[in-house]
């Protein structure tokens, strides 16, 4: 039967048309509990490669015929052997190339709305680890917000829009992913903005976000209009693009809040994070799309793919903008965390360009899931 | 330690080196030890995993100037 080379991008495709897949992941029992693949309609088993060194048999019953087949390893080598012993045992079967490693490191833009005066609103979603990233589009020019370490994506989407990148923002330094800002800005010669309450470490130069920064992307007006939101971190800024759409960043998710742990700071910044999310917000209109940096879980995916939803529907919905007691809230927010991101306090070093290495060792220190938030 | 086999998996990706190991640990006996040198990250996990799957024991393990170093005792 057929061996099949899938690409991140089509297993992508499956999770963002809301398609079947039958995932054998042939990885450790503790990384699949983890980290995994996540799809609307995906089924899963987990049985480590080394169970299968003497043969695939007694698991075929255990293997739909009805459903396309994909086997996953960290890395591929693995997956390639499964999937190779199970094609051999009659069955169709799929490996993905690069293994959770590209998984990872996939990202898709999705077109979230056309904007004012012929600009238009890009979400970059990586759906391996849950990381959103943006690019705002208008009369020839682009700004992006989060980028993550993947720039060539960011860089060529842009040129396939025949629009040059002038602004680079991070909403906060980032304790979960590599932010891509610093390399695209030298790569481009646009300007990168960081909040300076977040870059006091931060050993390169960069333009400070303050409250009140207001850049017009392309000669025609879109807006992105910076406002201080503290909580997740001391320096955390949301932004207002085309008056229309709330960039959150790690502050406000769509089914959680950001946690305010990740600086070691949770007690002094919990306060923060209410003020922000109970206060500060609240003065928005009902009416703003809010655009989070991250998704914890796949149902947070609209139909088409995307991660938005208005202001107005999390205030009715969001569990974490819905805690009447203060004390309640702190203790939500500091007590019982879940696990921290994996490598956060090297990433948030690599983020203020104190530490730099290697490509693998930056693929290695982004594995698993994102963990910004508390829910 | 009284070693009775030593595997050397250095360089060698994913799956190989518990392909290796498994092998080398069918050839020895109940009770004997396999020595194996890997470079693969993913055998800090994998090689205990695998070995606890199999009933086999961990008697030490060591990393130096990246490369694992594993004493395995057949089940």
């Amino acid at each position: 039967m057929t061996l099949t080379k899938w690409t991140a991008a089509e297993v992508a495709k499956k999770v963002i048309n809301n398609e079947e897949l039958f995932i054998l992941d042939v990885r450790n029992a503790d990384a699949f509990a983890d980290w995994k693949i996540e799809g609307h309609q995906f089924e899963y088993l987990n049985i480590p490669y080394f169970e299968l060194l003497d043969g695939v048999e007694e698991i075929l019953s255990d293997i739909p015929t009805d459903q396309p087949l994909l086997v996953v390893c960290a890395k591929e080598g693995s997956s390639v052997m499964i999937a190779e012993m199970l094609t051999e045992a009659g069955r169709d079967a799929g490996y993905l190339e690069g293994g959770m490693k590209s998984w990872s490191e996939h990202l898709e833009p999705i077109k979230v709305s056309n904007l004012t005066n012929g600009g238009e609103l890009y979400q970059f979603v990586r759906l391996g680890k849950g990381c959103l990233s943006y690019m705002v589009i208008s009369n020839g020019e682009a700004a992006i917000v989060d980028a993550t370490r993947m720039t060539d994506v960011f860089i060529n989407f842009a040129a396939s829009k025949q629009a040059k990148i002038t602004h680079i923002f991070d909403t906060h330094l980032h304790a979960d992913h590599i932010s891509g800002g610093r390399q695209i800005a030298a790569q481009t010669g646009a300007t990168y903005y960081l909040p300076p309450k977040d870059a006091e470490e931060v050993v390169f130069d960069y333009a400070p976000l303050v409250v009140g920064t207001e850049v017009k992307i392309g000669n025609t007006t879109i807006a992105i209009q910076a406002i201080y939101s503290p909580g997740h971190t001391i320096g955390s800024t949301s932004f207002i693009v085309d008056n229309h759409y709330l960039l959150t960043g790690d502050i406000l998710f769509i089914d959680s809040i950001g946690r305010p742990d990740l600086a070691g700071l949770a007690q002094d910044w919990v306060r923060d994070l209410r003020e922000t999310l109970y206060n500060r917000y609240r003065e928005l209109s009902n009416e703003l799309i809010v655009l989070p940096a991250h998704f914890m879980i796949i149902d947070e995916l609209n139909a088409n793919g995307t991660v938005s939803k208005p202001l107005g529907d999390l205030f009715a919905e969001n569990h974490g903008l819905n805690i009447e007691d203060e004390e309640t809230f702190r203790s939500m927010v500091t007590d019982n965390l879940p696990p921290q991101p994996n490598a956060y306090q090297e990433i948030r070093q690599v983020n203020m360009g104190k530490i730099t290495p290697t490509g693998e060792e930056q693929t290695e220190m982004e594995i698993g899931p994102n963990r910004c938030a508390v829910r | 330690m009284n070693v009775t086999t030593v595997l050397d998996a250095k360089g060698l990706a994913c799956p190989m080196p518990i392909v290796r190991t498994k092998k080398a640990v069918d050839a020895i006996e109940s009770g004997q030890v396999l020595e194996v040198h890997v470079t693969d990250k993913g055998a800090i996990a994998d090689i205990p995993a695998w070995a606890a799957s199999g009933g086999h024991t961990i008697l030490e393990h060591t990393e130096e100037d990246d490369v694992l170093k594993f004493w395995i005792q057949k089940a």
